[in-house]
């Protein structure tokens, strides 16, 4: 490996002899930054997390200061936090590695955070499938709550919170903020409408209420130990910290790897950290944010102006991984699921896939995406079973833009971006399919190929 | 809210137009008031429920006078207006709130093309049922297909099966395949109907409406859901592929089930009605009513209708027949039991033909549990009425005793009953043959078996008319179907009764002369009402001190003895 990575988060998470219990924790320096957050003001530390610039690890990047500030304070009600760690995007397994190995990192970001901003009762929505993730965080809980570190006045602060964890029942909606809120609630996890249900007023039980994804909630701890203002030298200017890469797909050495914001590009990731490609295969596409995020095609060319100015000209190898960079090529960094596609990729069988899980997973409740997803998916499925025709692609094109941007929550656009860029990158896949199969079917062989879809 | 206690109106520009709408107005309403057949469509928006939003038919382009984010200042264009800062993203007309400056658009490029496209994602599952299907006619699926569908489909995979006929409960039956999802009806049972019986299962594409487990749509209110429904998926089995929607006649009628009112929308068809439904009233009713209500017009068409005018069993004109009501009446010792089933015209008339024959009036009260909703406790729907013509003075008792005892003494000898079975009230069939009995009503009993003389009289369905509800509204009734072949209004043979006692010829009355007399004479009523000048949505009254009587109503959805009371308070404390 070329490069070696720049840990943070997971700094001690696979150091030999390292355990996810207490003690071992508390042996690495844990809850020091508990322990100092009790004693600072409430409103330091979001100052704190403000300075840091820290943008919400869970797929928007949204800074998470902001998001606390917007917090409505004045109403009298009491405020929650939520851990979201209904991990579900396909591509993505950050937070699960965090629960399971290092369950207390995430305790004490989440009490850090819920002193800070003041909340009566903190959750965690952890992922019904995360079963052995769950057991671990119980356990957690109990041992922190032994040693007073949650519970009723914590460190003899004066402040009290506990954490209760909330397992899902299996649906990559309850990861949307509102979806979540209201299964939290025991109702289905149908999202809420924005306005007048935005959760820093009108949230959990109807209460301000602060969401955060797992990674975001233990960046607080790290914030709080070295300083909004030192946090914010990690990385570039508006993407602070580091982001943990989950690679998966044609590569040698699939994986999580932490790295700062834009301390490597995309090509170091795939060839230098995760070992390149397969033998003999060359890298056709890649997902980098979970799957949800638009794709790249390997020989394009990207070119326009980042944020702060500077224009940009790069190949798929030279792109920096942070928020600013992939927002400026046309993708998103999303959830950090990387998906890394060679030439053996059939585009149209993996849209097909894509496809079959956002249709699966569509709550049904407003009608862009209740209907147009399972539309587009049977579409894709009827185009691997050999009956694919040259309109489809567009036809595809056409029904994802009526979803995007119409839809109650960001479902609407998490499953139609696939859809947009695979056809704007690989149109000619999609007519060369029906092409294909007509030529097969005159041939008198069966049209459709073997495919593995599920 | 301002602090007189009314909403303020705010200025918002609708597709370059200026119009004043009360603040925090949704997009929806505020579109309709602009008049001029504007709407937008929407399916799971219902004024009287919570916001769901989830139909997305109702998204317009909304932006807001922009503003420097740093000094706050108005950013202008070049002409010095202010700019609008146009949001990037269509938003729902239902959950947008009017708020001053706001600017919408309602027909531009974005807002039609999304219309379109939920047009067309609804339609890409929903079987072409149309031809058998209740609701065509009356679908606002149809209506905003024609208006926003593309005439071909680009739709070539399967649609989904759903069940087709679900039974939700003993009137309502459910087409999950025709269901749109938009959840007004799991609302309805949940806000308005307090009946949580309904929800999705499933999810996604494969949602489907069904009830809990154990659990069935069997409230007094279950037929609401049916007329709410913007689609087909909830019939109702009263209805179900009895008639076609647009051969119905339409006639604004009231319900008769209890003093609430409900103001009900008839529909007939060659004098046949074929259901009944509610119709906005947000004085009385809202836009709900009672599955009981809409039961009603059953009896219609029984076979103990009376028909004929008769003098001793024997069919006669109604002039012979009135001529000798008159003749009996005119023999002194009269007593009336009149019914608050009476429109307020006919009270009106048996007010002026018991002052004509110094008789004493009774009165009958039919007394229920009520529902606290729309069913309350006075199962009549014109006892207020009775009390404001002066056709009785107190509330009325449960029986006739008292009378018992006149007729038993000998002190009355004729009696005139109007729609009421006497016996069942504390006359027994025996004290009955006493007396010379003159019966007014629809239905044949034992009261109308053993009368002298019978003068059939016209349901509610059959005559013009109008009743005061439980707040003292007054409210017209419209004839939908005709009466039995020669049965006249009532009005008309009780001027043929009053006219004569005193002296009179009988005019050929219409129900604008019967309003000048009532006007005139009749105390809760201004001098100058009309007949016509009783619109729509029904007229409310001064009742004065007849409000502070002992009514046996509860509080419901629109009746709150206990407000009444405090603002009578109030006024006083002012006035004092």
């Amino acid at each position: 490996m070329a490069i070696q990575e720049q840990r943070l988060i997971f700094k001690h998470l696979d150091e030999p002899g390292y355990s996810n219990d207490i003690d071992c924790y508390l042996r690495h320096g844990g809850y020091e930054q508990l322990k100092q957050a009790v004693t600072m003001k409430p409103e330091d530390i979001c100052a704190e997390v403000m300075d840091s610039g820290v943008r919400g690890r869970g797929g928007a990047g949204f800074p998470a200061g902001m998001k606390w500030k917007f917090l409505d304070r004045k109403s009298g009600k009491p405020i929650y936090l939520v851990c979201n760690a209904d991990e579900s995007e396909p591509g993505t397994f950050k937070d699960r590695q965090i629960i399971h190995k290092d369950p207390h990192q995430l305790i004490e970001g989440m009490m850090c955070s819920a002193y800070a901003i003041q909340a009566k009762l903190a959750f965690i929505y952890i992922r019904g499938e995360f079963f052995q993730g769950y057991r671990i965080l119980e356990r957690a809980i109990e041992e922190a709550r032994e040693k007073n570190l949650l519970g009723e006045n914590i460190l003899g602060s004066g402040y009290s919170c506990d954490i209760i964890v909330h397992r899902g029942a299996g649906a990559y909606i309850c990861g949307e903020e509102t979806g979540l809120i209201e299964s939290l609630e025991g109702f289905r996890a149908n999202p809420r409408i924005k306005p007048p249900y935005f959760p820093a007023a009108l949230g959990l039980y109807q209460c301000p209420t602060i969401v955060n994804n797992v990674e975001t909630l233990c960046d607080v701890k790290h914030i709080i130990e070295m300083g909004g203002k030192e946090f914010a030298k990690i990385g570039t200017p508006g993407n602070s910290g580091t982001r943990i890469w989950c690679v998966s797909g044609h590569v040698q050495k699939p994986g999580y790897y932490e790295f700062p914001c834009a301390a490597i590009t995309l090509g170091q990731l795939i060839y230098d950290v995760c070992g390149g490609l397969k033998p003999g295969r060359k890298l056709k596409a890649v997902i980098p944010g979970g799957s949800s995020s638009k794709i790249l095609r390997a020989d394009e060319r990207f070119t326009g102006k980042l944020k702060n100015g500077t224009d940009f000209d790069w190949g798929i190898e030279d792109i920096p991984m942070d928020f600013d960079s992939l927002m400026a090529v046309g993708s998103m960094s999303g959830s950090g699921g990387v998906i890394v596609m060679d030439d053996s990729t059939d585009m149209v069988e993996a849209l097909a896939n894509i496809n079959y899980f956002y249709a699966h997973e569509s709550c049904g409740q407003c009608t862009p995406c209740r209907e147009g997803v399972p539309w587009m998916r049977k579409i894709t499925q009827r185009m691997i079973e050999g009956n694919a025709r040259e309109e489809d692609a567009d036809l595809l094109n056409s029904i994802a833009d009526q979803i995007a941007g119409r839809t109650i929550c960001a479902f609407g656009e998490a499953a139609s971006w696939p859809v947009q860029s695979f056809i704007a990158k690989f149109k000619d896949e999609f007519v060369e399919k029906a092409r294909e199969q007509a030529a097969r079917r005159k041939a008198g062989e069966l049209a459709a190929k073997e495919t593995t879809l599920i | 809210m301002s602090q007189n206690g009314t909403v303020e109106n705010v200025t918002i520009n609708i597709d370059g137009q200026d119009v004043d709408v009360p603040k925090g107005t949704n997009i929806i309403e505020a579109v309709k008031m602009v008049g001029k057949g504007k709407e937008v469509p929407h399916y799971c928006y219902h004024p009287k429920l919570s916001i769901a939003g989830n139909c997305r038919m109702c998204l317009i382009e909304m932006g807001m006078p922009m503003r420097d984010r740093e000094t706050g200042d108005a950013v202008l264009d070049d002409d010095g207006k202010q700019k609008i800062g146009w949001m990037p993203k269509p938003v729902i007309g239902c959950a947008t709130n009017a708020a001053p400056g706001m600017h919408i658009r309602t027909s531009s490029d974005v807002v039609v093309e999304s219309r379109n496209a939920v047009t067309e994602f609804l339609l890409i599952n929903h079987p072409l049922d149309c031809p058998i299907c209740d609701q065509a006619g009356e679908c606002r699926l149809q209506e905003f297909s024609a208006d926003h569908g593309r005439g071909f489909s680009r739709f070539i995979e399967d649609k989904n099966v759903k069940p087709k006929r679900t039974r939700l409960g003993p009137r309502v039956v459910l087409d999950d395949e025709r269901c749109i999802l938009c959840s007004r009806c799991v609302r309805f049972s949940q806000e308005i109907a307090d009946d949580d019986v309904l929800g999705f299962v499933d999810r996604g594409t494969y949602s489907t409406l069904t009830c809990y487990p154990g659990k069935e749509l069997a409230n007094n209110y279950s037929l609401n859901t049916v007329d709410i429904c913007p689609v087909g998926a909830l019939t109702s089995t009263d209805f179900r592929f009895k008639m076609r929607v647009w051969f119905l006649k339409r006639t604004h009628s009231i319900c008769t089930e209890s003093s609430v009112g409900a103001n009900t929308e008839i529909w007939s068809r060659e004098g046949k009605i074929y259901r009944i439904t509610p119709r906005r009233n947000d004085a009385v009713n809202d836009t709900w009513m009672t599955d009981s209500g809409r039961a009603l017009y059953k009896t219609v068409e029984s076979d103990d209708r009376l028909t004929q005018y008769t003098i001793g069993g024997v069919h006669q004109p109604v002039d012979q027949v009135a001529a000798a009501a008159v003749d009996l009446l005119r023999g002194g010792d009269v007593a009336m039991v009149a019914s608050a089933h009476s429109s307020v015209e006919e009270q009106f008339y048996y007010k002026t033909i018991a002052e004509r024959c110094a008789t004493k009036v009774s009165l009958v009260s039919h007394d229920g549990e009520g529902d606290g909703l729309l069913l309350s406790e006075d199962r009549t729907p014109n006892l207020r009425g009775a009390l404001v013509t002066g056709l009785i003075y107190q509330l009325p008792a449960a029986d006739l005793s008292s009378l018992a005892r006149d007729i038993h003494s000998g002190a009355v000898k004729t009696l005139l009953v109007v729609n009421e079975d006497v016996t069942t009230l504390g006359i027994a069939p025996e004290l009955l043959a006493k007396v010379k009995l003159i019966y007014v009503g629809t239905h044949t009993n034992e009261t109308a078996k053993e009368a002298d003389i019978v003068l059939p009289s016209l349901m509610v369905f059959e005559k013009d008319g109008s009743f005061i509800n439980q707040n003292f509204r007054l409210q017209k009734f419209k004839a939908a179907i005709p009466g039995p072949s020669g049965i006249l209004p009532d009005y008309q043979v009780l001027e043929k009764i009053a006219a004569p006692l005193a002296d009179e010829k009988p005019a050929p009355v219409t129900l604008d002369m019967v309003w000048e007399r009532i006007a005139n004479q009749v105390e809760h009523i201004e001098t100058t009402q009309t007949w016509r000048g009783i619109g729509e949505q029904g007229l409310p009254l001064e009742p004065g001190s007849l409000r502070e009587l002992p009514f046996v109503e509860t509080k419901n959805l629109k009746y709150d003895p206990d407000a009444w009371k405090e603002t009578q308070a109030a006024a006083a404390a002012s006035e004092g």
